[in-house]
Order: C-alpha cells, then structure tokens, then sequence
C-alpha cells in the first residue's frame, strides 16, 4: 500500500519538475524570434521539396519500391553505383595523402603564411567548378597544355591520355575536395598540445617517434571527419565527372541528370536521388560522432 | 638534418599544391587572348576578337544579366534572412536549437544534385521553373547560410559595452541596434552578400535543372557550350565570369581590412583613453 503511495506521488512530483524544465527548454525570447524567417523561408523552399522528392521516389510512376527495384535489377545502374563508390574512395585516398602533410604545414607555419594557405586550399571552393573544369579540361586533354609540354620537353613521344578516363575524374575532383579534408585536419592538429610531442622526445623518442606515436594518433578525429566530409562531397559531384571523364566513369549525380533530362522518369531519378542523399546523412552522422560539424561548417568563411 | 628536411619536403608539396589549384584558372587567361582558334597551347599572339564575339551574340549577354540579376537579388534576400537569423543565434534563446541549426546548414552539406532535382520538383507543379522569382528562392537557400555564418562571427565581435553604453545614454533598444551594432557587422553583412552573390553567380547544377528556353542563367549557357564544342569565346567567357569573382574577393578583403584597422582605431584609444 505505502509502496504503491509512495510510487504515485513521486509520478505526481516528477511531472511537474519535468513540465517546468519543458517549458524552460521551449522558452523564447525576442531575438529568438528572428530565428523564424529563415526558418519558414528553408522549410518551404528546402525541407518540402526533399520531402516531395522522397515521396515521388515511391509513388512515380507506381506506388510502391519499383524504383528501388529497378536500380538494383539493372547491371547499368549497379555498375554505375560501384563507379560512384569507388571513384569516391579513390578521391578521398588521394585527397588524405595531400591534405595531411598540408594541414601539418599550416600548424607549424608563421600567421601570415598559415593565412595564405588557408586562402590558396579555398580558391577552388570560391571559384566556379565549371571556369575550373574548362580550365582543366585545355590543361589535360591530347593537344592540351601537360601533354605540349611533355612532348615538347621529350618526356613523352605521343600525347598521354587523361580525359576522359579515371585519372582525369580524380585529377579535378581533388582540387575541390582538398579544403573538406584540409579544414577540419587543420582544426584538430591546431588543438594539440605541442608539449605532449616535445615530452615524447624528452622521454627519448626520436622526433620522427614522437610524431608518429604521439601527434598522428591525436589528430586522427580530425582526419575521420575530413575524410568522411570528402568523401560525402565526391558521392554528388557531376560536373567534374561529367566533363572529365569519359562514357565509363559514369557517376550517380550525372544518371540522375540524364534520367530527368532526357528520359523524363522523375520517380526513378528521385530514388537515386533519395539512395544519395541516405547515404550521405548515415555517413554525416558517423562523422559528426568524430566532430562538431556544427562548429566546423560554422568556421569555414 | 632530417628536421630541415621534412620541412623542405612540406614545403615543396604545398607548392606543387599550390601550382596544381592555381596554374590551371590563370592559363583562362592567356588562352581568352591567344589568336589560335583551337586553343592550342602556347598561346599565340593577342588579340580582343573572341571578346567581341561575345559582344555580337546577344545570347550570352541575355545569360550574363539573367545571372547578375538572379545573384544580385538572392544576395540582398539572403543578407536579410541570414542577418535575422544571426542575430537569432548569437543573442536569442529559442527550444530545438541542434535540430534548428541542422536546418540551416544543410544547404552546405547536401549534394547540389539532389537540391536540384527536388525543387525542381516542387517548382514545376507551381510554375516557377524557368523564372527569376523561383531561381532566387533557391539560389537564397545555397547562399544564406555564408551570411549567417559571416554575421555570427561579427556579432560574437561586437561589444556589448558599447550596447550598454547607448542604453544608458538614453537610447532604446531599436535606436541601439541601428545606431552600434549594425554599423558593427556591417563589414561582415557585406562579406556574407558577396558570397551568397558568388554563390549564386557560379552555380551551375542546380540552374541546369531550373533553366529553359525563357530563362537560363550564364554558367548553364556556358556548360551547353562547353558540353558541344570548346571554343575561345568560352575562355573569354571564363574569364569574364572569374574577373566578377576576383573584384568580389578584393571588396571581401578590403571590408575586412577596415573592420581591422577600425578595430585597432577603437582599442587605441581604449587604451589612452582610460
């Protein structure tokens, strides 16, 4: 009896104390309120639309998962999953080996050379991918500016090909992967601690001892996430793609173009559309366990 | 030894990287004056011809202030929502926060692709594909988050002394905002507009959805272009469109470069003044 009264007044005590956290949680002030415009303004123009697409994946032309089905019955699309999946990874790997010793420079560099790096790793992201892959494209292509010169110099007989291949594809998705990798590696070595390397070596590893024992394993967090993020951005490139490489480097967002432009099979385009953008918030939540990406994003301009 | 190098090492990778981000957009800018037609490399001779092809075809102009109209307007837009928005984060207190913020950053995050294709979806049930309104709603929603980011920033900056100081003098909250801290984060507001507008002004796959025979944007003319045949007109073209961005960036540094000085102005006399 007591056991039973004793529960039901501590059910009647809790709710309250929680009701009043509630309403502290849920409080709003005037500045708050600015929040709003925005708000309404990305769920309208941003949220509805990507729920309208996720709904017109099961719905067009049929209710039901056709699309899904018809992605993974098909040897076409399969293969084109697997290109996107490994040119993705094959970015991402190049990517790690340049940005690493990159965001090292940057954290034992003076202010004013960290500045201009930091400047230099964001020039592709600030400028358009399409002036940069035309640019490449005059830079890479048979009678293109590399190949010139190679001949010129006598390094090679006949022009190498890169467009229109894999390498090509990679050589310019690099470029505008670099500062998804470089920025939150940076983030990360500049937090730690010098002296934790430098007690390493007074404990008598060698320097090259103490950085790989010591400041590597420190930064990896960082790197999971700049490896993570490169890797989410490759999934959806389609310019690049498109423009370098040739009709075997066919990548997702490049179907999902064609199967709208020119095949007008909306439902199937939104269920690759939906499969990517799945993708992307699974491995967005795996890397924000490595990393507030709130803060990251936040400090990028 | 081995200290020097690595060092030497580092060095000279960030400078292969350096050659590798930067040599392939500055060779736009000989190959948009060279007189070889086929864009051979070395460029040949001078000449202002493939720039006065540009001049005769109408088209690209239409493009070109389609684009400038688009960016210029989705920037304004996004000025206001972002500085809201800011001013939301940093001083005001609202439930959801986490949730809320993932919102807001999402534009950065989710593939252009999948943006794209999903309003173009919703646009075209409510016709505003193919038109300025429906190409600066969601060029608004690419670019507004660098205002907000860039206004956060300033806003952290902003001292609250000074704010407290006009309110004591007798000034109202409004007349405080107005007269302290917008002039404060102006420099940042102006940063953030010039990235949205650059935003919108290079962006190509999203407008590859919402463009059509009524209105297409210049970098969606320009992809066509390229997509059929390389031509000089489309270097020229190029480098037109990376000179909007290059003057852009220099307004960014100079506005940060005041905001600097002033900076240093106000700590100065802080100093004496005391």
């Amino acid at each position: 009896m007591s056991l039973t009264k004793s529960v039901s007044t501590g059910r009647s005590v809790r709710p309250r104390a929680r009701s009043s956290r509630l309403r502290a949680y849920l409080r709003v002030d005037g500045w708050g309120l600015l929040i709003l415009p925005l708000l309404v303004f990305l769920v309208v123009i941003f949220v509805v639309p990507l729920g309208m697409l996720i709904a017109k994946s099961f719905t067009d032309p049929t209710v039901g998962l056709d699309n899904y089905r018809e992605i993974f019955a098909e040897s076409l699309y399969l293969k084109i999953l697997t290109n996107t999946f490994v040119i993705a990874l094959s970015v991402t790997a190049v990517t790690l080996l340049l940005a690493y010793p990159y965001a090292y420079l940057m954290t034992i560099a003076t202010p004013m050379w960290r500045t201009v790096l930091l400047l230099l790793v964001l020039v592709p992201f600030w400028t358009s991918v399409l002036v940069r892959s035309f640019a490449l494209v005059l830079l890479l292509r048979d009678t293109g500016v590399l190949n010139t010169i190679a001949q010129d110099v006598g390094l090679i007989s006949e022009p190498f090909p890169i467009m229109r291949s894999m390498k090509g594809v990679i050589f310019g998705m690099v470029q505008v992967a670099l500062p998804f990798a470089v920025l939150p590696m940076y983030a990360t070595m500049r937090n730690i601690d010098t002296r934790l390397t430098k007690a390493a070596q007074g404990l008598g590893d060698r320097p090259s001892g103490a950085f790989w024992r010591v400041f590597v394993p420190l930064s990896m967090p960082g790197v999971a996430a700049g490896l993570l993020l490169t890797f989410i951005q490759a999934l959806g490139y389609y310019i690049t793609p498109a423009m370098l490489g040739g009709p075997k480097n066919t990548m997702i967002g490049e179907l999902i173009v064609q199967q709208v432009s020119t095949v007008l099979q909306f439902g199937f385009a939104a269920a690759l559309a939906v499969l990517l953008l799945g993708t992307t918030f699974v491995l967005l939540a795996i890397a924000g366990r490595f990393m507030n990406l709130e803060r990251m994003l936040m400090g990028r301009s | 030894m081995t200290r020097i190098l690595t060092r030497a090492g580092l060095i000279l990778l960030a400078a292969l990287i350096g050659a590798y981000i930067l040599l392939p957009i500055l060779i736009i800018l000989p190959m948009s004056v060279s007189e070889s037609a086929f864009l051979t490399f070395p460029p040949q001779g001078f000449t202002w011809q493939w720039f006065e092809e540009l001049k005769l075809d109408p088209t690209w102009l239409e493009a070109a202030t389609a684009s400038l109209r688009v960016a210029a307007l989705s920037a304004i837009l996004s000025v206001v929502l972002g500085t809201l928005a800011a001013l939301a984060l940093v001083r005001g207190r609202f439930p959801f926060r986490g949730p809320v913020l993932m919102v807001l950053l999402a534009p950065l995050i989710v593939p252009y692709v999948i943006i794209g294709l999903a309003v173009y979806i919703a646009f075209l049930e409510i016709g505003l594909t193919e038109t300025t309104l429906g190409f600066v709603l969601v060029h608004t929603c690419l670019g507004v988050p660098y205002v907000m980011i860039n206004v956060c920033a300033g806003l952290v900056a902003v001292d609250r002394r000074l704010e407290m100081a006009s309110m004591n003098l007798g000034a109202g909250p409004v007349s405080t905002f107005f007269r302290i801290t917008l002039p404060a984060i102006l420099p940042n507001m102006l940063a953030g507009a010039l990235f949205a507008f650059i935003t919108s002004w290079d962006e190509v796959v999203v407008a590859i959805f919402m463009s059509g025979p009524t209105l297409t944007t210049l970098p969606v003319k320009m992809w066509a272009g390229i997509r059929v045949q390389i031509d000089p007109t489309l270097a020229a073209i190029s480098s037109l469109a990376l000179l909007v961005i290059v003057g852009c960036f220099l307004i960014i540094g100079l506005g940060r470069l005041v905001q600097r000085l002033l900076a240093r102005r106000s700590v100065s006399s802080d100093s004496t003044g005391v």
